[in-house]
């Protein structure tokens, strides 16, 4: 299933003001790939994936996403590209479902295929016991896989993780990756996941791209990577020990 | 125009479940239905024995009774009212995170400022449409009298012309709720805009008025063409607030013995004998003659205010979302 390019940027730039928060980033993704997208804080990730949805435009440079502009089309890549944001929010005062279901609504989903797949996907992030309970009273782990299950419910075929396993408990996070595993290998969705927690993104990427101050200053397989930066021979490194390397280069 | 729809439900459901919706709705059938209460036993009273004017149903509304008239009621709480139906409409969805969400599906961004604002006028126009038949069938209870096509007619383009200015407060507050981060900021800040509109207007009105036309008394009398300038500057000012427009557009629509908007009238001795000999009230096309200016005005600024509101909100940097 691999080979085809779902996301392809050229020269992509976006200037706030002065600062230029993403300098012209060139990158290529490939369908049915987990792809991690690394930086430190405010190195112009958010405002990548914010360009890939047509939710900010860009200065300059272009981007193709499932073979859209969006920047011109953001209709036709919103219908087929979820997004989950760091710290997704939702109505407090509804219950899971109903929170999906208006998700759900607002993606023209008709109301039998809706209830169905609402069904389906709170018992993949097993949520059903709680899918009557308000979100209000829901746990920062809960939340997240509601949030998870609510870009699943349009069937997209590339998601954008902004940040997912941020504040959870190491059981959530074990959990939730192990989620995003199983989307990639069963599902065939490809998975555009940005963070900065390293190991986590070690455990579940195939490919990375290393992010500094708007710069795109690596791009490739870990180990390759690790190859490039820590020299040959050496079998047992982290992705800490490669990043920290370009971050100091940097 | 699907997007609008959904959002539309969503807030109208969000409307109705709200005890703020309750708490408002509550307020102005209860002081709707103890002021017609009131000015209609009066009514009936003053009417024992005698054969029923005509127009008299509309007194319901205007009279004043012991307290205040329906009319001035909703002309004082109307503007509360959509600003308390708009004030944290986008800010809300800002603080609970679930904006960037909602922009990131497949929904034109204007569907949602739009189905915002026409939720909030809707569930407005459910509350005054409510309130006026409430008002209505107590009314021909109390006093006897059916209401006739032209009466009927006048209350209509009355619910009209309530509706239309109420939006406008609304989208004052829905254009705050964009702009600050925190609803109580965008709350206080409407307010603040009615306050001035309702206080400051009049008040700055007879200052610049007596600064520009002051009116002096001496030995002969009054200078009839200093008052009048006096007036029309006065008036004039006053009619940049769109609380004197309203009130003003209403209150000829209601009062068909009304013939001018004016309240001050300079007249000679002929013209005052006529008006003794001829006092009829006026056809309900001539009273809307009159006030076209005025709904004209009222429609224009409720645009123009939704206009800077949605502008402002599609302008908006996603980050800041």
């Amino acid at each position: 299933m691999k080979g085809e390019i779902i996301v392809e940027t050229e020269d992509l730039t976006k200037k706030y003001g002065q600062r230029t928060a993403v300098d012209h980033l060139n990158i290529k993704i490939e369908e049915g790939e987990v792809f991690g997208f690394l930086g430190p804080n405010g190195a112009g990730k958010t405002t990548t994936l914010l360009m890939f949805l047509g939710l900010t435009e860009p200065t300059s440079g272009r981007a193709k996403v499932i073979g859209f502009d969006p920047t011109r089309e953001p209709f036709k890549v919103k219908e087929k590209v979820g997004y989950l944001p760091e710290n997704v929010g939702f109505y407090d005062d509804m219950d899971a479902r109903q929170n999906l279901r208006y998700i759900a609504k607002l993606n023209r989903i008709s109301g039998e295929v809706s209830e169905k797949r609402i069904d389906y996907w709170l018992e993949m992030v097993g949520l059903s016991d709680e899918s009557t309970k308000k979100v209000g009273t829901f746990s920062k782990g809960m939340r997240q896989r509601l949030g998870i299950a609510e870009v699943l419910i349009k069937e997209p075929k590339l998601v954008f993780l902004d940040e997912p396993t941020i504040g959870l408990d190491p059981d959530g996070t074990n959990r939730m990756l192990d989620l995003i595993h199983s989307l990639s290998r069963e599902k065939n969705i490809t998975l555009f996941l940005s963070s900065h927690l390293l190991d986590q993104v070690q455990r579940i990427c195939d490919r990375v791209g290393i992010m500094i101050n708007g710069n795109l200053v690596a791009i490739g397989p870990i180990e390759e990577l690790a190859k490039k930066k820590l020299g040959l021979d050496q079998q047992d490194y982290t992705l800490e020990e490669i990043y920290m390397k370009y971050f100091k280069e940097a | 125009m699907y997007g609008i729809l959904t959002i539309f439900r969503k807030e109208m459901g969000d409307h109705f479940n709200s005890l703020r919706f309750l708490l408002i709705s509550a307020l102005i059938v209860m002081v709707g239905v103890i002021i017609t209460s009131m000015v209609g036993m009066a009514i009936r009273e003053e009417l024992k024995g005698m054969a029923k004017p005509t127009l008299i149903f509309l007194l319901l509304f205007t009279s004043t009774g012991k307290l205040f008239s329906f009319v001035q009621f909703i002309g004082f709480f109307g503007p509360l009212l959509g600003i308390f139906l708009g004030f944290d409409s986008i800010n809300r969805e800002r603080i609970s995170r679930t904006l960037s969400k909602l922009v990131s599906q497949p929904i034109f961004r204007d569907s949602i400022i739009n189905a915002k604002f026409l939720s909030g006028v809707a569930i407005i126009a459910i509350i005054l449409v409510a309130t006026v038949l409430l008002i209505s069938g107590l009314g021909i209870r109390l006093i006897g009298v059916v209401p006739g096509a032209e009466e009927v007619s006048r209350l209509v383009i009355y619910v009209v012309i309530s509706l239309l200015y109420i939006s406008f407060w609304l989208g004052i507050s829905i254009l705050f709720s964009v702009i600050f981060r925190s609803a109580a900021t965008s709350a206080l800040a409407s307010l603040a805009i009615w306050i001035f509109f309702s206080f400051f207007v009049s008040l700055g009105a007879s200052v610049l008025s007596d600064a520009v036309a002051p009116v002096s008394q001496t030995a002969s009398g009054v200078d009839a063409e200093m008052l009048m300038r006096h007036e029309r500057v006065q008036r004039l000012t006053s009619l940049v607030s769109p609380m004197t427009l309203y009130s003003e557009a209403t209150t000829t629509i209601l009062d068909p013995m009304r013939k001018t908007t004016r309240t001050l009238v300079l007249m000679g001795p002929l013209e005052r004998f006529s008006m003794s000999r001829f006092q009829s009230p006026l056809p309900l096309l001539e009273s809307l003659f009159i006030v076209i200016p005025h709904i004209i005005s009222i429609v224009a600024i409720t645009l123009l205010c939704f206009g800077i509101c949605y502008f402002v909100f599609m302008r908006q940097e996603i980050r800041t979302v």
